[in-house]
């Protein structure tokens, strides 16, 4: 059934090609680098330096003090003071800040008086993420700043030290900054493995039919599994040397902790890459030319391993039908053991579910692939 | 493998794609040790009928038995003793010539030594010793055929099939190509070929004569041309266009053709016709040279097959 020489015979010719063929080489190297940065740096869910105008009706002291704490911090960027309401409003109309922040003429005043200061903060809500974390940042930015004028009132006042009654010592464990990039790299892992890796294999059969060699190989005694084997053993190799490469940019590069064991990493490596490479090679053998072949598996893979993974939206948070869907998307368990392995450190036993789940579609798409292919024309 | 002096052996074997019957209960077979011409013009059903019998195309009905093994039933058991050299180009380009050898060898499990041996020396027979390193992509037309002989022969298959391999191909490399043939009948592999030129069809020990998936004659070529009915005449001239329009559907002419230097007629009775035609083409203020009796070709006889074939269908279609 199966024959060693005649399984290395199609994998080394296989590497041959590869190695010759330019758009190969680019698709293995370039592809990967490429999307790793695309998405490192294209898909951040931080908002930070929120561009903000600030009309500032009083320009005194006090309400220069104000203005300065959302200069002091990160997630704003004081860009400009304007000198009208119809100049912040024609910002905010152009895109030019995303927050308006208007200070009454009689901040300070009121502020002596004891009385209740209103400061208006006008938001561009065309994106509303931004715009709600751009609220709450505000408000606590504005909170803070009433804290410590209420602390310095009291000071005046001789009441010695106050203190407050109640805080929170926030700790975050995995990812103690909160960086949305910590989070997304080992994802983009994910992500650009379902991609590429598909993307290879669907190639492969596909353009021995449109060049005229499958003819002549299918006269051979070459069987179906040597052809599938011997084609998909140097994806292998490639996919693991892609899947590490992006890995040592996601260290290096965008300094994402490594706490996992490499080979818990590798281990969930391989089988996603069974899964995958299974799939580029099935779409190749049915679709017959490699455009149609090389659409297909980008759609495939691109689309429900961005929306379907837990890559962009947590999964736990999507209604349930859509939840039950993401149980067939098999870049959700690769991606979540990244994560765990990056951040967590976890073990296969601890992500045992994810490990069972990618185990079971590499052996289908696996069996499905030897399936597929036909040694017959037409 | 039994006892069979037939190394292929085909009947009625059928296959249509949709809207063509491209071969129609096609029943010959070809002995051990022969070489069979499979001729006619494109479309005929050759290279259905090769792929067939490659086992890489499964009739619709029918059978074929090659090299012992019933295509129907073990399709992939023939593949072993089989070499196939389909129409179009069928190696990896980005390969080298030698890189190509080694895989084809690697395929048929044929030992190191043997295929070092055996790849020296049809190189050398092939006159490509000396391109062994080069990209077969980079070959010319008839490198890269002779380059599919080699691959073809690297293990010694009991029948070789080779789909029209000398198309394009220059006249030194065609050369080459059907010395190799010659030393393999030499070592008794049976070939099975199709060809364009018809020439290359009289080299042959048989051909069959197909047209639109039938088999019109199966016979030698000099059987077949002995067949006959009539002689052949050529007409040596300038300009043959005018002048078979003038002949065609004359009495005592079956067919009229043009051929490289004037016409071919197939004529009953040739000491008669050539003072008439002679006349003829006077009278009709053209001019040729010569007027002689010939030698038939297979060519006359294919086109004169041809046009009998069409009247005794004609109603059918």
């Amino acid at each position: 059934m199966m024959n060693w020489n005649r399984l290395c015979a199609m994998a080394r010719k296989e590497m041959i090609q590869i190695r010759r063929d330019a758009r190969s080489i680019g698709i293995v190297i370039a592809m990967p680098i490429v999307m790793m940065f695309a998405f490192g740096y294209g898909v951040s869910f931080d908002t930070k330096h929120i561009p903000v105008y600030v009309y500032d009706q009083e320009k005194s002291q006090q309400s220069q003090d104000f203005v300065k704490r959302f200069q002091a911090s990160v997630y704003f960027n004081v860009v400009r003071t304007v000198t009208s309401y119809p100049e912040l409003v024609r910002a905010i109309d152009k895109g030019d800040c995303q927050i308006g922040l208007v200070v009454p003429p009689d901040f300070s005043k009121k502020l002596r008086s004891g009385q209740k200061v209103s400061v208006q903060a006008i938001f561009d809500g065309t994106d509303s993420n931004s715009a709600s974390l751009g609220m709450s940042y505000t408000e606590a930015v504005a909170q803070a700043h009433s804290q410590q004028l209420q602390l310095e009132w009291l000071q005046g006042r001789g009441q010695g030290q106050p203190r407050l009654p109640l805080s929170v010592d926030a700790r975050t464990w995995f990812n103690e900054n909160l960086e949305s990039m910590v989070t997304i790299v080992p994802g983009v892992v994910a992500m650009v493995m379902a991609v590429v890796g598909t993307f290879l294999t669907s190639l492969t059969v596909a353009r021995e039919w449109e060049r005229g060699t499958m003819e002549q190989l299918i006269s051979t005694p070459v069987t179906p599994l040597e052809i599938m084997l011997g084609k998909l053993a140097p994806y292998v190799m490639i996919g693991l040397a892609d899947t590490s490469l992006c890995a040592v940019m996601g260290v290096w590069w965008f300094g994402v902790p490594f706490r996992g064991h490499i080979w818990v990493f590798l281990l969930s490596t391989l089988l996603f890459l069974v899964v995958v490479l299974s799939l580029g090679y099935f779409f190749s053998v049915v679709a017959k030319t490699q455009l149609a072949a090389s659409q297909i598996s980008l759609i495939a893979t691109f689309l429900p391993a961005f929306l379907l993974s837990g890559f962009v939206y947590p999964i736990d948070q999507m209604p349930t039908v859509v939840r039950g869907i993401t149980h067939v998307v098999p870049a959700r368990y690769y991606m979540a053991i990244l994560r765990n392995v990056f951040l967590k450190g976890s073990s296969v036993v601890t992500m045992w579910q994810d490990f069972v789940g990618l185990a079971i579609f590499a052996a289908l798409l696996g069996l499905a692939a030897t399936r597929v292919f036909r040694k017959k024309l037409a | 493998m039994s006892g069979s002096e037939n190394a292929i052996e085909l009947n009625g074997l059928t296959k249509s794609f949709p809207g063509v019957r491209a071969v129609d209960g096609l029943t010959f077979s070809v002995r051990r040790g022969e070489i069979f011409g499979l001729v006619g013009p494109d479309g005929a059903g050759k290279t259905t009928t090769m792929r067939m019998l490659a086992g890489v195309l499964a009739p619709d009905e029918g059978s074929a038995v090659v090299a012992g093994f019933d295509l129907n039933r073990d399709a992939e058991g023939a593949k072993h003793h089989i070499s196939y050299m389909p129409q179009r180009f069928g190696l990896y380009e980005e390969l080298t010539v030698d890189e190509n050898i080694r895989f084809y060898a690697d395929l048929f499990g044929v030992p190191r030594r043997e295929r070092e041996e055996r790849s020296a020396q049809l190189l050398q027979a092939a006159g490509m010793a000396e391109f062994r390193s080069r990209l077969a992509g980079k070959l010319s037309g008839g490198m890269k055929q002779k380059l599919g002989l080699v691959c073809a022969l690297i293990h010694t298959p009991e029948v070789l099939l080779l789909d029209e391999p000398t198309n394009g191909v220059d006249p030194v490399s065609r050369r080459d190509f059907w010395r190799i043939l010659y030393t393999l009948l030499d070592q008794g592999v049976t070939i099975l070929t199709t060809t364009a030129y018809l020439d290359e069809a009289e080299r042959c020990h048989r051909v069959a004569l197909l047209h639109e998936g039938r088999m019109l004659f199966c016979d030698t070529p000099a059987n077949l041309k002995a067949s006959l009915p009539g002689a052949v005449l050529s007409i040596v001239c300038a300009d043959p266009r005018p002048v078979r329009d003038l002949l065609a559907g004359m009495d005592g002419i079956s067919t009229v053709m043009i051929v490289g230097d004037g016409l071919h007629l197939v004529v009953r009775d040739p000491q008669r016709m050539i003072p008439e035609l002679r006349s003829r083409i006077a009278a009709a203020g053209l001019s040729c040279d010569a007027i002689e009796q010939v030698a038939p070709s297979i060519e006359d006889l294919f086109v004169e097959a041809v046009q009998g074939d069409k009247a005794d269908h004609g109603g059918e279609r």
